[in-house]
């Protein structure tokens, strides 16, 4: 097996009083497809934040390739610089439950911005990757709109347009389709399963669509206080879970989408 | 021939007085934003050090700081003529309340967008400058029109440090003409003039602003 891409050793992370993540182990292959399922308030979403350095977490070692987030000499809440942070970011990418577009910018720019600014692409370069985005999303016809011109499912497809603009090693998506009228969760659906099979993506979905997470996962990890209850293929997770507290779960939340 | 002479003299104040608005409403602007920004993204000394600076400002009148410019400032060797000393006076003053419009739509943007942001590796500054604030401006501009009125209320005072504003002028021929009711009618209506004036400036920049294509809100419905 190739050594993991992501490597989560005995973190923890606290909010105040509150444990988060408990002494928690994880780690992910690259090219992996992960989905993380559980109850609200478990740390899945906590992972993804951290691994997106927008949360800081206190103990414990977490690598991604060869970089810890952790620098020896690190200050500050994240022990580390923002220069090392930034190198960090560069491999990471997210789409966030509510989409977060910036309203001031078209579609298009949204998309750009960042690899010109970041990445030092050339505006036509960066436009030819945007554009063909946009025709993998299917919203090439409105790259001159703004996103309050949009509707909700539009607004995401676009979320993650931007974020595979920076062309990250992985895509983190928190929640995607949480935020959504039920008649647009499948057109973004539809868009994570066209990644999915994308070979050298590595992949972390929180989710609450079952269906769906059976369907585009190679791991389903199952999260309850702060930690991983039971992981496996989601075959196994969905047909035969073994602890009690995913059987509980998962008839709850199934029950619930009938 | 009277009214004409009065209005005349009256009219020069009130370019003095309409000169000095503007100078020091633009340098108070500039003021506004460094200290505000400096407020929401400085470190600890930097914000504190701005937040005295706005407390200062907000704590003291704006007839003596004016005074202490003018007469207290050259006994440690800094002399500047009245005309520098008013603009700087009002600007220091008006900068520290725009600061805390900066401050306050700096802070009314959602921190997820900074988050986005953050996701897609922009910097720190390339955040502020092109991520936050263009959000925001637009919502400061109300608040920045009222800022602009009050500062050109608040040039009145430099008529005390022998300037020959509007107010001064009225005073002058007040104590010439012995006519209170007319000249001091004639210089409220001259202020108010000048403040309608500039709001309706504000306003259509504002109006300006949201029809252009960088802001969307106000296209929506």
């Amino acid at each position: 097996m190739n050594p993991p891409l992501i490597r989560f050793t005995d973190v923890n992370k606290r909010f105040g009083p509150l444990t988060v993540l408990d002494r928690f182990n994880f780690a992910v292959q690259p090219g992996e497809k992960v989905t993380l399922i559980g109850p609200s308030g478990s740390g899945k979403s906590t992972v993804l934040r951290i691994l997106m350095t927008l949360e800081p977490f206190q103990e414990g070692t977490l690598t991604l390739g060869d970089l810890s987030y952790h620098e020896p000499n690190g200050r500050g809440p994240f022990m580390a610089s923002d220069k090392h942070l930034r190198d960090l970011r560069k491999n990471v990418g997210m789409v966030f439950q509510s989409f977060n577009l910036f309203p001031h910018m078209s579609v298009l720019r949204n998309i750009v911005e960042a690899p010109i600014a970041v990445l030092d692409m050339r505006r036509d370069a960066a436009e030819a990757r945007a554009l063909e985005l946009l025709r993998l999303v299917g919203l090439l016809d409105k790259r001159d709109q703004f996103p309050s011109q949009l509707s909700g499912g539009q607004q995401q497809r676009v979320a993650i347009a931007r974020a595979m603009a920076m062309r990250p090693r992985v895509l983190l998506f928190d929640e995607p389709t949480s935020a959504l009228d039920p008649q647009l969760v499948g057109e973004v659906l539809g868009v994570i399963r066209t990644l999915a099979h994308e070979h050298d993506l590595t992949m972390l979905l929180v989710t609450h669509e079952m269906r769906f997470a059976r369907e585009i996962s190679d791991r389903v990890c199952f999260f309850a206080a702060g930690r991983i209850v039971e992981q496996g293929t989601p075959e196994r997770i969905f047909s035969s879970p073994e602890q009690p507290r995913t059987q509980e779960f998962l008839k709850s939340v199934l029950t619930g989408q009938g | 021939m009277t009214w004409v002479h009065d209005l005349a003299i009256l009219t020069r104040g009130a370019g003095i007085t309409a000169i000095i608005a503007v100078i020091s409403t633009l340098l108070g602007a500039a003021i506004a934003f460094i200290v505000g920004v400096a407020r929401v993204e400085g470190g600890p000394v930097v914000a504190r050090i701005a937040l005295f600076y706005i407390e200062f400002m907000r704590g003291t009148p704006l007839l003596v700081k004016l005074f202490w410019l003018y007469y207290a400032l050259p006994l440690i060797g800094v002399s500047l003529d009245p005309f520098t000393t008013g603009i700087v006076g009002l600007s220091l003053n008006i900068g520290a309340y725009g600061a805390e419009v900066v401050r306050g739509g700096l802070q009314s943007v959602p921190d997820v967008q900074i988050e986005a942001a953050r996701a897609l590796n922009f910097s720190r500054r390339y955040t502020l400058l092109h991520i936050t604030l263009p959000q925001t401006v637009i919502e400061m501009m109300p608040a920045f029109g009222n800022l602009a009125v009050q500062n050109l209320k608040d040039t009145a005072l430099v008529s005390l440090i022998s300037i020959a504003d509007l107010t001064f002028r009225a005073q002058q021929l007040r104590n010439i003409t012995l006519d209170s009711a007319r000249i001091y009618t004639l210089t409220l209506l001259g202020y108010f003039v000048m403040a309608l004036v500039l709001s309706a400036v504000m306003r259509f920049l504002e109006h300006k602003a949201r029809r252009g294509a960088a802001f969307p809100r106000g296209m929506q419905q």
